[in-house]
């Protein structure tokens, strides 16, 4: 039960043709930022008056953040469950989720219109309106993002401790190791203990948007909706970051492991799938399943979206293939990911007037911010000990 | 183990109870709010405006806005609220039945923007009036999502915008609080004063001329009560002005039950966190001596 496969640099060249590319990527990103910080949102975004929140807030942070909960998955696993095997996917998944979320940070900053005002929000606790759920999001994403690097800090003070590139670094390290690692159970409780306060709230925000917000989406459940959705996402992400490690890195294939983390999606996938029925008749909204248009097309492209990796995944054989755990994986991060657009923006209509699409510049900061997470992955991968070491005996 | 599992299992039921509570809460009540005792605010009578748009002028004088521009630049032209239009006068139609409608901030008395503000950038100050303060904004827009009226404006074509809504001609010189648009209304199709004597005006009107309106005040329960109300002409209902049926629950309502209930006291998390610290310390302590073993 103990065998915790020593996690080690990848290491290699960092300087790889897709990296060059991810640099261009996030590179542009960087100058059409400089654009929206001189001329402001208007210019560079589709948003409008009615439309306040477009991608930025329905992709990038509540999705981003969704996306980065594979840290809170397996730590609910390794630590609550205490599932010891699934031990070497924590660092993986912490430092995904630490990427998330710092990213979905970064997009804040780059959405909010008068940021420079930000840093008083955590300060100003006198004047914290307790009833906004979206300052609990705020002030729960700001703490998770310590959070997630303090819980991946010994991965980097490992390293450090032996060599560093300053003298300083490598005393703080050696100094620092062995404390974190004794407080480390108050920082993965709290680790814990955040997302599910503020994946939840996500929903909660939505419920303000009162009857701009469509019956398919807007109900008193979309909190737990939204907890138990991500808890799906978190695992998919794992399954993915698993997969795909094996077989850029050449890491050791964790389809086993993965396969009985599959069984415990589909009780997920189930319980969301019957909560939202049960909600919908509970609430009258069954007819808007066929009669509300495209959003019912939505709503079905969504539901569709979670029942194929529930079908994939029932049986026991296909759960231990590692092809179909990656298939279900990616259906699993759509279905979350649309039910978020749905309930963001799609399900949102503010009358008359309003459209949004994205513009392109706004998809490429998008997509740049994405790219930097990635390099930043890589980065972190091949020089420090986060991935489990190549094939070895137990 | 198999107690670590069980307690296990308690720690994630709790999880889910904590969410589950988030929206059984429902139940409790919370209690409804009334216009403060010094709220001011404004009565509209659409059968008596003619469109003139005087008020629409008088706004922008007062709060020192700009010109929203036709496409010929010759006219101070607006289409709608924007951050340079804080009120406008619009005709709708239902079928040949014509009606104009002002529109402006509704001075709700429980307004989803000030349950949506973070850190009460928009809040009922003064006379309950619903302010903004640039010291606390930080421009997240949360306020237009939560806005059932689609009242504030934000500022899309500058690097440090505002948010802008009408705020009662606060800062008006000379005249605090004496809205423009009121005092310049050729008609007295606009007229503010104290909450509860519009109130009464109102069902005055309603009740001297039945047959004139639709027959109810607007924003007198819409949304938990606004501290703008309006009358209608007989035939043309409030939704075909632009008014959401908002049925009488305020906006911010529901998702404070669930915020209050989840959150009562910070109990159920702190209880949470807890439960969660002594499920991982005993994992760990029964892993770490599971390893100690030959």
């Amino acid at each position: 039960m103990s065998v915790h496969a020593q996690a080690v640099p990848v290491g290699g060249p960092l300087l790889t043709r897709p990296f060059k590319w991810l640099l261009a990527i996030a590179g542009l990103g960087g100058v059409l930022l400089l654009w929206r910080f001189l001329a402001g949102l208007g210019p560079v975004t589709g948003l409008n008056d009615g439309y306040a929140w477009g991608i930025w807030i329905a992709f990038d942070v509540v999705t981003g953040t969704a996306l980065g909960c594979g840290g809170y998955a397996v730590a609910i696993l390794v630590y609550i469950l205490n599932k010891g095997q699934y031990h070497p996917l924590v660092r993986p998944a912490v430092l995904t989720s630490a990427l998330g979320y710092s990213m979905a940070g970064f997009a804040i900053i780059v959405d909010v219109g008068r940021y420079w005002w930000i840093y008083r929000i955590p300060l100003r606790f006198w004047q914290w309106n307790l009833n906004s759920a979206l300052l609990e999001v705020a002030l729960c994403v700001m703490a998770y993002v310590i959070v997630l690097w303090l819980e991946l800090s010994p991965a980097f003070m490992e390293k450090w401790k032996e060599e560093a590139p300053l003298p300083l670094l490598k005393s703080l390290s050696q100094t620092f190791y062995p404390i974190i690692n004794k407080l480390m159970v108050f920082i993965v409780a709290l680790g814990l203990l955040l997302p599910t306060m503020h994946q939840s709230s996500l929903g909660t925000v939505m419920l303000l948007a009162g009857h701009k917000l469509h019956a398919l989406w807007n109900t008193p459940l979309i909190p737990l909706l939204f907890l138990v959705s991500v808890i799906a996402m978190g695992y998919a992400v794992v399954v993915l970051e698993g997969s795909l490690a094996a077989h850029f890195f050449h890491r050791r294939k964790e389809t086993e492991m993965l396969g009985r983390l599959s069984g415990v999606m589909v009780g997920v996938l189930a319980l969301f799938l019957v909560l939202r029925l049960v909600d919908l008749v509970v609430r009258g909204a069954l007819g808007a399943l066929f009669t509300a248009g495209w959003l019912s097309f939505f709503f079905w492209v969504e539901t569709a979206l979670y029942v194929a990796p529930l079908v994939m995944l029932a049986s026991r054989e296909r759960r231990m293939d590692g092809v179909c755990q990656f298939r279900a994986a990616v259906l699993m991060l759509l279905a979350g990911a649309v039910y978020r657009f749905n309930s963001y923006l799609v399900g949102f209509n503010p009358g008359e007037g309003f459209s949004y699409f994205p513009t392109v510049p706004e998809m490429f900061i998008t997509f740049g911010i994405v790219a930097l997470e990635i390099i930043l992955y890589i980065v972190i991968v091949k020089r420090f000990p986060i991935l489990a070491g190549a094939p070895q005996k137990a | 183990m198999t107690v670590d599992r069980r307690t296990a299992l308690k720690a994630l039921a709790g999880v889910g109870a904590a969410a589950a509570a988030g929206s059984a809460v429902s139940v409790e009540a919370r209690e409804r709010r009334t216009a403060p005792p010094d709220a001011i605010g404004m009565l509209y009578d659409a059968t008596l405006c003619i469109g003139c748009k005087t008020c629409v002028v008088a706004c922008k004088e007062a709060n020192g806005l700009p010109p929203d521009w036709d496409r010929d630049r010759l006219y101070d032209a607006p289409k709608d609220l924007s951050a340079v239009t804080k009120n406008i006068i619009k005709l709708y139609h239902e079928g040949d039945k014509l009606s104009y409608v002002k529109r402006q901030c509704m001075h709700c008395i429980d307004p989803g923007c000030v349950g949506a503000c973070m850190i009460g950038a928009l809040q009922k100050r003064e006379h309950g009036v619903v302010t903004w303060d640039g010291d606390r904004c930080i421009g997240c827009r949360y306020c237009q999502i939560a806005c059932p009226f689609e009242v504030p404006k934000f500022e899309w074509n500058t690097p440090i915008p505002h948010i802008v809504k009408c705020e009662m001609c606060k800062n008006r010189p000379g005249k605090p609080f004496q809205p423009a648009c009121c005092d310049v209304c050729p008609r007295g199709a606009v007229i503010a004063g104290k909450y509860p004597d519009l109130l009464a005006e109102a069902h005055r009107r309603l009740a001297e001329n039945p047959g004139r309106y639709e027959p109810k005040v607007y924003g007198e329960h819409d949304g938990g009560g606004t501290q703008v109300l309006y009358l209608s002409k007989a035939g043309i209902p409030f939704g075909s002005l632009g008014l959401p049926d908002l049925g009488e629950k305020p906006v911010p309502e529901t998702a404070q039950k669930i915020q209050h209930g989840v959150y009562q006291g910070f109990i159920a998390p702190a209880v949470l966190y807890v439960i969660l610290g002594a499920v991982i310390w005993r994992n760990r302590k029964s892993a770490a001596g599971e390893e100690a073993k030959p």
